[in-house]
């Protein structure tokens, strides 16, 4: 290609220009439907959290440039929120990672009828968080539920302040459980047979390799697997809307951000400071996908 | 050291045998081959002894116990794998003394066994290395490390210079046989190479379609082969087979007479020849010159027979080398056998 553009002068510059118009050609129909549905959504989110809402419908907001920040740092429903956020964090990832990793583990054996189990285990990744919300109501219901018809008495976890956040932190973990079960399983099915294969002539018992071979070989994809998690985790409102919201309990024990942003701007209509809290959560994700990435990257095993 | 016993071994895949009725002995201390093309049963006849495979029947044997139901790990075999399987998350130090790990030995005798096994590969220097950080042939000499600290019973070889460049394979070739002459272990070692098998193997066993064709010494089966198969699958070039003639114990391609036969029979048969048998000469049976491969020491004139059959002639260097094309008649100087045409089986 070279040699075809020193012999004729000034093609390169114009094949590179053809090919540059081409390559945004291909790109305008992404480029537009990000720009209309995420860039310009997100920057104007920005903008709103400059402008405070008035305290009636339909009259202007007016600028307050920063304030609405400095306020919503100092105040304790944001404090309390990012505190609920964190603990269902801690909550719905490592649940749903080890279960995952157990069930993939569990699945991952050549015997009769395994793809049944796969399917099952993978299942609720398709259960929307509506489904969800509804299954585990049912479970958990201290009237009507399955664990109180097994005599296991339950408060009512919807207005439980000890019970209600980890109770949708496990709604969140189950969801996520399937997704994590899939990510491990390709994960798990993509490790070489010949090294597994080694390790059990090299003497390894099934504990060892799984130590020692399996995990450590696994630890990109697992790692992969926490960060997805935790986005999950940030962003998981509809089974605490349906759990809680429309039950009509108080919902403080169980505010985390997203439900926070969300009743900020449907509740008490203020605009201003639901974006701001969007802006915080965006803020809170990346800070903690930078913390993953910095430290337990460096934990993962990468074969090359 | 140890003996091994293939005593009438099956192996079925799905309704498809991968192996059939394997009888097959392994003298202590000896390096036997298994060799034949993909898919004839070489491998998976390695990896029954491994363990890592079930045997559909039959019985497998170490020093007279019979290990067919043990797990890979209760054998006391080490293996070395085509793509060497080395950990990759592992330095070559873990890599080599993780198999003394899964034997709980102590620790000073680990540390001796371990440097011991780098210092006789020549790895010590990159003993905190990983793998990934290793050539190709560093990698295999790190396979060779883990399967030897564990002083095992018996070494499996599977294709273990088949990822390596021509040169480095002649050269870790000739590392391997010393090495297992030096340490004694009785070794399976499986090619498709069989220059590999040739130079390496006390003993070859030649497979095809999961069947053992013939076992015995490289030159034996060079000079001796039982069929038509191990006659045309070993040497470079294998054995010229061509579609010929018994006539009452004279042997003939076409209407010449190539030689003659201790059975006096009369039949269609295989010729088979070596190239280094046939001569470009005034009489014998017409070829054409397909092309001379000229390989330094000797040329390898490919001519293609009235018939079509091609037939490799051995030239040695300094001998006129015919232009393509040419036609020429080519005569047997050594050894003419012949073999059944249709079970291929040697007849004289």
């Amino acid at each position: 290609m070279s040699a075809r553009a020193s012999l004729v002068p000034g093609g390169s510059v114009f094949r590179r220009r053809r090919d540059g118009w081409l390559g945004l050609a291909l790109v305008l129909p992404a480029l537009i439907i990000f720009a209309g549905f995420t860039y310009y959504p997100f920057f104007k989110n920005f903008q709103m959290g400059l402008f405070k809402a008035a305290p009636f419908p339909n009259l202007p907001s007016h600028y307050v440039g920063t304030a609405q920040f400095t306020t919503m740092l100092g105040s304790a429903d944001f404090l309390d929120s990012v505190k609920s956020t964190v603990i269902y964090a801690l909550i719905t990832v490592p649940l749903g990672v080890i279960g995952g990793l157990v069930m993939a583990v569990l699945a991952h054996q050549k015997l009769r009828g395994i793809r049944i189990f796969r399917t099952i285990f993978s299942s609720s990744v398709v259960s929307s968080a509506a489904v969800a919300a509804v299954v585990f109501q049912v479970i958990l219901s201290p009237q009507t539920g399955y664990l109180q018809a097994l005599g296991i008495h339950l408060p009512d976890i919807t207005s439980s302040p000890t019970w209600g956040l980890p109770a949708m932190a496990l709604v969140s973990a189950w969801q996520f459980v399937g997704l994590a079960f899939i990510i491990l399983t390709a994960g798990l099915q993509s490790l070489p047979d010949e090294i597994m294969e080694a390790s059990r002539v090299d003497g390894a018992t099934a504990w060892t390799r799984l130590w020692r071979i399996t995990f450590p070989l696994l630890s990109p994809t697992i790692f992969f697997c926490g960060v997805v998690g935790v986005i999950f985790s940030l962003q998981s409102f509809g089974q605490i809307d349906i759990m809680i919201g429309t039950s009509g309990a108080t919902y403080t024990h169980t505010n985390v951000l997203i439900y926070a942003i969300y009743r900020l701007l449907h509740v008490s209509q203020n605009t201003g400071l639901a974006a701001c809290y969007s802006i915080a959560l965006f803020v809170i994700t990346l800070l903690v996908t930078l913390i993953q990435f910095r430290l337990l990257e460096r934990r993962v095993h990468y074969a090359h | 050291m140890s003996q091994v016993r293939f005593a009438a071994v099956s192996k079925i895949f799905g309704g498809t045998p991968a192996l059939t009725d394997l009888s097959l002995d392994v003298a202590d201390g000896e390096l036997l081959v298994l060799l034949g093309p993909s898919g004839c049963g070489k491998t998976t006849a390695l990896r029954l002894l491994a363990g890592l495979e079930e045997v559909s029947s039959g019985a497998i044997y170490i020093d007279d116990v019979d290990v067919t139901a043990l797990e890979p790990k209760d054998r006391d075999i080490a293996m070395v794998f085509q793509s060497y399987a080395l950990y990759p998350h592992m330095t070559v130090r873990k890599n080599v003394e993780f198999p003394l790990k899964n034997a709980k030995l102590p620790a000073a005798e680990l540390a001796a066994r371990v440097n011991e096994a780098l210092a006789t590969v020549s790895l010590t220097e990159l003993a905190d290395r990983k793998p990934g950080q290793l050539s190709g042939g560093q990698r295999q000499r790190v396979a060779l490390a883990r399967a030897i600290v564990r002083r095992p019973r018996v070494f499996l070889m599977d294709e273990p210079l088949s990822n390596l460049d021509a040169t480095l394979r002649q050269q870790t070739r000739a590392d391997i046989v010393a090495l297992q002459r030096r340490l004694g272990v009785t070794t399976v070692y499986v090619t498709h190479d069989q220059v590999e098998a040739m130079t390496m193997g006390h003993r070859i066993a030649v497979m095809k379609g999961g069947v053992l064709q013939q076992v015995g010494k490289p030159l034996d089966l060079y000079n001796e082969p039982a069929n038509a198969f191990v006659a045309g699958f070993l040497g470079s070039p294998g054995m010229n087979l061509v579609a010929g003639e018994l006539r009452q114990g004279q042997i003939f391609i076409g209407d010449d007479l190539v030689g003659t036969s201790s059975v006096s029979d009369t039949r269609d048969v295989t010729v088979g020849i070596r190239a280094e048998s046939l001569e470009i000469s005034p009489t014998g049976f017409a070829a054409t010159v397909l092309v001379a491969e000229e390989l330094g020491a000797d040329v390898h004139v490919v001519c293609e027979t009235a018939t079509h059959e091609r037939v490799v002639v051995r030239q040695p260097q300094h001998a006129t080398v015919p232009q393509s094309g040419q036609s020429v008649t080519i005569a047997p100087t050594g050894k003419v056998y012949v073999f059944d045409r249709h079970s291929g089986e040697r007849i004289s």
